[in-house]
Order: C-alpha cells, then structure tokens, then sequence
C-alpha cells in the first residue's frame, strides 16, 4: 500500500495489440507523486496509445495499470475525476471565448458555479488576462491558447495531468513560459506527465522513459541516461537509441 | 444535471455563433418549401392551346367554348387549317391543339361515332398526359351531357382524386420536402457536429472527462432535436398558410410523428459520424448517400407503384416511405396515430437498430 500512496501512476507488463500489431510492448514504470514525467519517443513508438491507456480512452489487452491508486479497468470513472488532460490540438473550443471555454470544461467536472466564479478570477489575475477573457479564442495566439488550454486541463484541480505534445510549434520564449506553468501546478501537487519533441525540455523533466517499437528503453533521470548512454545531452541519448534499434531492425 | 445543461449552453453557442449554420438550419428549409411548392408543379395552370374547327357546328362550337371557360386552360387561337399546327408547336406557343373533323355534331348524331383529336407537346410527358385528360374529360362530359340517353357511348369517364380532390401538387410536395429537409439536415447537421469535434481533437478531451458517453452523445443531439422540431413546424405553417394544405388530423399526432422521424434522422446522423472522423466525409455521406433514396424512392415524386420490382424492395428500407404515408394519412385524412401504427413501428424500429450499431462502433473503437 505505501508503495501505492507514492506512485500515481503503477503500470505493469502493459501489453496493446491491435490485430497483429503490438503497439505497447510490456510496458512497465512508475510515475510518483508530484513529479514531472517526460514520456519521449520518436513518432510511432506507442506513446499516445500509452496515454489513451492510463487516460481510460483504450483497455489495455493485458497487464496491470493503476492510475491514482485505481484500476483501469474496474475504476475508469473514479480516475476521469481525478485527472486532466491536454492535447497538442489545445483542446479549445475556437468559436467560444475564453471564459466560455473555462466555464464550459469547469462544468463538465462537476464544479459548482460560485467554485467556478471564484477560481476564475483567481486565473484572470494569475495570467493577466483581464481584456482577454471575453475574447473568442481564435484571435488568441498560439502561445496563449496553449496557456488557458494547460489552465483549462488543470481547473478541476486534478492530481494528474496528461500533457501531449503541449507546446509544439511555439518559440522558445513562450515554452519556457509554458514550463513556469507546469512548475507551478507541480507546486501545488499536481503530478506531470508529458510527452514532447523537444528534447531541451526532457532535461526540464524530473523522470524521463524513451519508448522505441512500442518498448521502453530507458527510464531514469536525465543525468542518469546521459551517463548511461555516454551522452552530452539528451539529445544525443535519443538518437543514440534510436539508431541503435534501427541497426538491429536490418 | 448541471454538467449537461452547461454541454448544451455549448452546443447551442456553436450553433447561433455559426452563420453557415444557421442557414443550413433555418433559411433552406423555407426556402426549399416554397420553391418545390411554388415552381415545380405537376398540375395544369394555365394550359395554352388552340383549337382547329373543321366543322364549326354547335357541338363542335360548345365544347370549345366549354374548354376556353375551363380554369386551367386558355384557348388562345383557333387556328384554320392543319398546316398551322406545326408552326404552334415548334415557337412553343401551345401545349396541345385539339381538332375536330369535319361534319362533327353531323357525324356524331348520325353514325354515333365522331372524331376528336387531341395533339400533345409530349416534349414534356407529365404535363402532356394531364392536359390529355383533362381535355378528354370535358369533351366527355360535354357529350354524356348531350346524349346520356345516348346506348352507343358505352363508357363514361369520371375521374376523382380523393383526398386532394383539386389535384393540388403542393399536397405532395410539402409533406415530401418536410421529409427531404429533415432527413437530410438533421443528419447532416448532428453528424458534422459530432465529426467536428473528433477532427479538432476536442471530442478526446470530452471522453476523458467525467461525462458519459451517452451525456456526450445527448448533448450533441438534443439542440438539433429541438432545431428541427421547430423546422418541422415552420415548414408545416408554410403549408398551412401558403399553399392551404389541410391539417384533418390533430397537431399533437403530427408533431409527435415528426419527432419520431426526427430522432431517427439523429441515430442515423450519430451512426454516420462513427464511420469517419473528417467533416468532408460526413457532410458526403448526409447528403449524397441520403437525399437520392430520400426524393427517388419513398414516393414524393415517383409513384413506388410503377417502379420495377428490384426498386421497391429497396424503398422497404428507405425511411422517408413510412414517414410519408404516416404524415400524410393525419394531414390530408385525418386519421390518428393508431391508423399509422405499422409506419411508427418501422420508424422506431430503425431508431433503436440504428443506435445500437452505433454503440457498437463506438466500443470497438474503445477496445
């Protein structure tokens, strides 16, 4: 049990097949409370059907997966209160405005409106947003979009957060604002798991897995993998594995 | 409870916010209406014709006057000898020339046997078949009337068209284009709306959370039920107040069938959206897949009866065909719901067989 109480996430010999095709390959980590998990891998290895996994959104075909200490297959509704979620789509509603957006998702979680009001305006001011609030979010810029949508995942105060690829296509300024976001949800116990292409932001990451052909290949800490691969950086640790499957693939 | 009037408040903005939308929604149906009502006719209006008297007697005389009083038809010159008849036909000056051979009323009361010819514009069939017999039908009444005692004229023609005895096309084409425009936009509109948020991506963030599916699925359906009750009913004011279709039976029974058909036409829009997750595709499917079988083969424009066989097997699954009969029997019949029971049923049971492989779509996807 008290190895339960330090991990949200528990995932053990996760096995996915789709017809013949296995597309997570007896997955097995832990994910603990309140730290930011780096899930990477190139596009294809098997990540997003990870996600959609520990998410309830596919059953597993076997293997035990234990997302804020209930299972998914028996618990699917307890855990969807207990976590948020954000795509790289940012998952806004374009023709709504802002607060309509807020609204709406805080609704649906089932939180009461004087609850909704008051962490709303707790938002406005966080991320001075007072002009933009009543504004549609098409007109908003990407980075921005990116912001309420993290803010929009979190609003129901989860203890887990999915990220998915939640800052593509922005500049480095943006992410690194994004990143003060995620570090402050941590701050306030919620746990990260994110995936990205950025591999400058794995080394943000407290705990980083690489998942090649539907395995993991490596799981620890970025100072851990760079000594193991013999690597400056992650970057040369992602390709490194990389290319090391590809060899053995011919 | 408060989690689904917030889903609806939603879909109700992406409604009222999108103009595209709206029209679809609001302005095409009425528009749809009127023009099937107003423009494409297939009774007489105004019938241009000309007559060619060779006899020029009385009988000959009377039932040209008796044609040049009918509503429906203008005589517009009486012509002198055959050769004018093609120049007529070929400026498209009249739709039919009626001749009458010489000696007519001479020929008819002496050898109980006259001629009468009638030459049709067949370039358009529909038209020429019912200016044929509206032409033979005033001759025969004409002559019955003058020779009912008369043993040699064996058969007497009355035509009546119960239940639209003014042969009013708008009778038809209302409940027909009431059935298009709901079958089609209903569709159309809640399988888009379902597709659009699989393409933005926002239909994952949806399954994440904590509503159900079947709240996601009312909630995306409910407002296009509501919409098209109301389409529904505007359509049938237009009837009502435009073209004086009659409404015998009671408006409850009519709303309550259209309701019916309605749900059906959501199953099958939530059916379609399962199939693909690209607005193109589902918009395609709605409106290409549904309008043909819709105007062709529930018997709106063609009558079932004459089609071949193979046809009329396959209009047994056209939902349009029960809806029709169903409305049709309340409006111009008066009849109640019992009297539609079969039609109902049918519908109903398209509703849940439809819903049901919709579920089933969607829980393969899930595993």
């Amino acid at each position: 049990m008290t190895e339960t109480e330090e991990n949200i996430i528990e995932v053990k010999n996760l096995v996915k097949k789709f017809g013949n095709f296995t597309a997570n390959d007896n997955l097995c980590f832990e994910v603990k409370k309140s730290e930011i998990f780096g899930f990477l891998g190139a596009n294809g290895a098997g990540k997003t059907t990870a996600i959609k996994i520990l998410s309830g959104l596919l059953f597993p075909t076997s293997g035990k997966v234990m997302v804020a200490g209930y299972d998914v297959y028996k618990h699917r509704n307890i855990i969807k209160k207990n976590i948020g979620y954000m795509s790289q789509g940012f998952s806004l509603y374009e023709d709504l405005t802002v607060k309509e957006n807020i609204e709406f998702y805080a609704g649906i979680y089932g939180l009461r409106s004087k609850e909704i009001k008051f962490r709303f305006a707790e938002l406005v001011e966080k991320l001075g947003i007072q002009d933009m609030q009543k504004e549609f979010v098409k007109s908003l810029p990407l980075g921005w979009k990116q912001k309420i949508a993290f803010s929009v995942a979190i609003f129901h105060k989860p203890k887990l957060v999915f990220l998915d690829e939640p800052t593509s296509g922005v500049d480095p300024i943006t992410r690194r604002q994004f990143w003060d976001l995620i570090y402050e949800a941590v701050e306030n116990d919620i746990t990260v798991f994110i995936t990205t292409h950025y591999l400058d932001e794995a080394e943000y990451c407290d705990r980083i897995s690489i998942m090649v052909d539907g395995r993991i290949d490596a799981l620890g800490t970025p100072a851990e993998l760079k000594q193991e691969f013999n690597a400056k950086n992650m970057d040369e640790v992602f390709v490194k594995l990389v290319r090391n499957n590809n060899l053995q693939n011919e | 409870m408060n989690r689904f009037t917030g889903f609806l408040k939603k879909e109700f903005l992406h409604i009222f916010r999108d103009l595209r939308t709206m029209m679809i929604l609001f302005l095409i149906p009425v528009l749809l209406v009127l023009i099937f009502g107003f423009v494409i006719k297939n009774e007489i209006k105004d019938a241009k014709i000309a007559i060619l008297d060779l006899s020029r007697d009385n009988a000959s005389k009377s039932i040209s006057s008796r044609l040049s009083a009918s509503e429906d038809i203008i005589v517009t010159e009486y012509l002198s000898s055959y050769s004018q008849i093609e120049e007529q036909f070929q400026k498209n000056l009249v739709k039919a020339i009626v001749i009458f051979e010489n000696n007519f009323a001479e020929n008819l009361v002496r050898e109980n046997k006259a001629n009468v010819q009638i030459i049709l514009d067949a370039s358009d069939p529909n038209t020429a078949s019912l200016l044929n017999s509206y032409v033979s039908v005033i001759i025969n009444n004409f002559i019955s009337e003058k020779f009912s005692l008369n043993k040699t004229i064996p058969l007497e023609i009355e035509p009546r068209m119960w239940f639209n005895e003014e042969q009013s096309s708008s009778y038809m084409y209302v409940p027909g284009t009431m059935a298009l425009i709901l079958m089609v936009i209903t569709a159309l509109m809640s399988s888009v709306s379902i597709v659009r948020e699989k393409e933005m991506g926002t239909m994952e963030i949806l399954l994440i959370s904590p509503l159900k599916p079947y709240q996601i699925v009312l909630g995306k359906l409910a407002p296009y039920a509501v919409l098209s009750v109301i389409n529904a009913v505007s359509i049938i004011l237009v009837g009502y107040f435009i073209f004086n279709i009659p409404i015998l039976g009671s408006w409850f029974t009519l709303i309550l069938v259209n309701f019916i058909f309605i749900t059906m036409a959501l199953s099958l829009g939530l059916l379609i959206s399962t199939l693909t997750n690209r607005q193109e595709t589902a918009m395609f499917i709605s409106v290409f897949v549904l309008l043909l079988p819709t105007m062709l083969l529930s018997g709106f424009i063609f009558p079932l009866e004459n089609m071949p066989n193979f046809l009329q097997y396959l209009s047994y699954i056209v939902p349009a065909k029960y809806y029709l009969n169903a409305i049709k029997s309340i409006m111009l019949k008066g009849q109640g719901i019992l009297y539609s029971w079969k039609e109902i049923s049918v519908l109903i049971g398209m509703t849940i067989l439809l819903i049901g492989l919709s579920i089933k779509k969607f829980k393969i996807r899930l595993e």
